[in-house]
């Protein structure tokens, strides 16, 4: 199913926070139609990888690739105007704005290129919340009113607006219940089925294994395997994220960049 | 779509869903979702009752969640003007009223330009020198040199955005705190505006010169000021109706009619009162329709306009607007600048008052005045929070209390002491309903 040219590749991404070493010489293809989980242990690099491609943060090294053409993103702007939507870890909702505020932020529906068209806004907020099934008291009230759950549901919601080609979700259903989780499984899957790019970032196995196609772990900010869901176990992916194998393709590229050990 | 079986016990409830759920035609397309999924509404909402009865319990619920808006200012608006009208009969007389209503709206404007760099939780300190400068730019240029009064009032609007430019810059791309900079410029402005004016320190205003007009011409006739109420009333209750009726047509909830109706009929009380004293008086003062304007028209901004929504995200939450994809610097730099320019015609709008431009102009405690009216009238210092009214609502509880101790005979000291006692008193109410807020999950 996953054949051809990714939509996203990233090639030797580096990043350094001051003392910190959190991402080296990184790895990754996304493909249309292809869920990617990124899967590693507390602190591994996976959200600082996504704001590296976000535009939040710029790598250090390494290059973009977006459709096969390398591409500098150096604002949150810039990875909107290629089509990469992201869902954050922190979230980063306006509290003092209601829902439908935060939904279409930077994006607004408006008339005559200036006035807010309210309306369309807020119907148009309902139904995609809707499809999520997240029960919202009201989408006029203030984020800083809704529980946790909710706001990673708003948040999610909001990388559905505009028409991302790659959508990257940070630990979307780390707050969410059952039903909730379920839903943004769904919702997944059925981006996926639309032909869109999707990374997602998970803690949870069983998530990971429901709907991922491929597999990379990083540890400690670099590559420690890709795997295709389909010729793997849970097992191999777990004592790759912990550091019980060490991959054979990075240990090799580690001697090749720092010499032989 | 992929069935995965389950993985590890972990209990996943998968519900495929039905083929016309997906959306077509990409992420954004409408989707038509199953009705027993999810209910309309949350049935643990709690929804407003039809009517008045309703409509005292909704007040209650949002004084006790500490969304007091303006509530405050205008109890402490009727308390004060309760207190002098009962001290001196004089305080509550046309006359006393109508010049109040003048002479607010220099402070008035430089507040409203307040009001747009709170609601980014910054300050501009600088705000009465630049009154004072831009007031001496068009003095001399126009009354000096001679140039056409058009064009000096212009240079002077100008001026005053060029230095919100310079202030914005150094606080959005260079980074240094808003509170420095515009300290800098408080005092930098002020040598500025000495240096224009030059060896003699005074410029007069003939009086006749466009400014003065602006700020001294009054509609005499009946009509104008009751025009003006009835056309301020038609206006709120036209687009109220047609903000309903869009709403209905598209499904979502819209205001009762009878809240839409209660509404205009408080607003035309107020205003159909005020029209009728100022026609007790001279009539209706341009000053105070232009500054109605103003505020009517950057209150629209605010809410209704793209940009509007970007200055309340950055109050809010820097990073989230950031990742937004807003361009941060450039809020923040034109939001200075608007700041500046409005501050610019407050400072024109006092030098008409006083029928000069000198070496004291935008001094004394005006800037203090202005930033006070703004968050007397119920916008945040915090942030993310407030209207360009409080402008309004605050210059009126600031100038109220000076013209009542005039009349009262009562020293500058004792009115430096209750406006700060006010100030303070305006700030604790902010502290405290943002604590409330925050309790009642509103912040
Ligand atoms: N803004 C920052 N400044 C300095 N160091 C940072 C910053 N962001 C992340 N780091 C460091 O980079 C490393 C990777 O962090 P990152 O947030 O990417 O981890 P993660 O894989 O998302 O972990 P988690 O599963 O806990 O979310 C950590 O050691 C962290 O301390
Ligand atoms: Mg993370």
């Amino acid at each position: 199913m996953v054949t051809g040219e990714p939509v996203l590749a990233l090639r030797g991404v580096s990043k350094r926070f001051g003392a910190v070493q959190a991402l080296t010489d990184v790895e990754m293809e996304v493909h249309a139609g292809e869920v990617v989980a990124l899967v590693g242990d507390n602190g591994a690099g996976k959200s600082t990888l996504v704001k590296s491609i976000a535009g939040v943060h710029q790598p250090d090294d390494g290059d973009i690739e977006w459709g096969g053409r390398a591409v500098t993103i150096h604002r949150p702007q810039d990875a909107q105007h290629l089509g990469i939507a992201t869902v954050y870890q922190d979230l980063a909702l306006c509290d003092n704005l209601d829902v439908v505020g935060n939904l279409f932020l930077g994006r607004e529906i408006r008339h005559f290129g200036v006035v807010l068209d309210e309306v369309a806004m807020e119907r148009r907020s309902r139904e995609l919340l809707d499809t999520l099934s997240i029960r919202i008291p009201s989408v006029r009230i203030p984020i800083a009113s809704l529980s946790g759950g909710q706001r990673q549901v708003v948040a999610i919601a909001r990388a559905l607006i505009g028409s991302p080609k790659v959508v990257m979700l940070d630990e979307p259903t780390a707050a969410l219940g059952v039903e909730q989780t379920a839903q943004v499984l769904d919702l997944v899957e059925r981006l996926r089925d639309q032909g869109l790019g999707v990374i997602l970032i998970s803690h949870n196995m069983a998530d990971v294994m429901a709907v991922a196609d491929t597999v990379v772990v990083l540890r400690l900010g670099r590559n420690n395997g890709v795997f295709d869901k389909s010729s793997t176990n849970q097992e191999q992916i777990i004592s790759a994220i912990t550091g019980a194998t060490d991959n054979a393709v990075t240990r090799r590229q580690a001697r090749g960049t720092e010499g032989p050990q | 779509m992929t069935d995965q079986t389950p993985n590890g016990g972990e209990e996943r409830h998968h519900r495929p869903l039905p083929e016309d759920t997906m959306p077509k035609g990409g992420v954004n397309a409408p989707v038509p979702v199953a009705a027993e999924a999810t209910p309309a509404v949350d049935p643990r909402l709690i929804v407003r009752q039809e009517g008045v009865k309703g409509y005292l319990g909704e007040f209650k619920r949002r004084l006790s969640s500490g969304e007091l808006g303006s509530v405050p200012v205008v109890l402490a608006l009727i308390v004060i003007w309760a207190v002098f009208g009962s001290l001196n009969s004089s305080f509550l007389s046309a006359q006393n009223l109508s010049n109040l209503s003048q002479q607010i709206v220099g402070t008035g404007m430089i507040a409203i330009g307040v009001v747009f760099v709170l609601l980014l939780g910054e300050i501009d300190l600088s705000v009465g020198s630049v009154s004072g400068l831009c007031a001496a730019i068009y003095a001399v240029l126009s009354v000096t040199h001679g140039v056409n009064q058009g064009v000096a009032l212009l240079c002077a609007l100008v001026g005053g955005a060029v230095v919100g430019l310079i202030q914005g810059f150094f606080f959005a791309k260079v980074g240094v705190p808003a509170f420095v900079v515009t300290l800098a410029g408080n005092l930098g402005w002020n040598g500025l505006m000495l240096q224009i004016l030059g060896s003699q320190g005074t410029v007069n205003l003939p009086g006749t010169d466009v400014v003065s007009k602006l700020y001294s011409t009054f509609y005499g006739q009946q009509i104008a000021a009751y025009g003006a109420a009835f056309f301020g009333v038609a206006l709120f209750l036209a687009a109220s109706l047609f903000d309903a009726q869009r709403r209905r047509a598209a499904g979502i909830p819209s205001r009762p009619l009878a809240d839409i109706v209660l509404r205009t009929v408080l607003l035309a009380i107020v205003a159909f009162l005020a029209a009728y004293t100022l026609n007790q008086y001279k009539g209706l003062p341009l000053a105070l329709l232009i500054f109605l304007i103003f505020i009517v028209v950057l209150e629209y901004m605010l809410r209704r306009t793209a940009y509007g929504r970007k200055i309340f995200a950055l109050g809010g939450n820097i990073e989230g607007a950031r990742r937004a994809g807003i361009s941060v610097p450039t809020i923040r730099i034109t939001v200075f600048m608007i700041c500046s320019t409005m501050a610019a015609v407050g400072g024109l709008f006092l030098a008409a008052q006083i029928q000069s431009a000198s070496q004291t102009s935008g001094g004394g405690n005006l800037l203090m005045n202005a930033i006070a009216a703004a968050v007397i009238g119920g916008t945040s210092l915090f942030g993310g929070r407030g209207s360009t009214w409080s402008a309004l609502l605050g210059a009126l509880v600031i100038g109220s209390i000076q013209s009542g101790m005039n009349i009262e005979g009562l020293s500058n000291a004792i009115q430096f002491m209750i406006t700060g006692a006010v100030l303070l008193a305006a700030v604790v109410i902010d502290s405290l309903a943002r604590r409330t807020q925050k309790a009642a999950g509103r912040a």
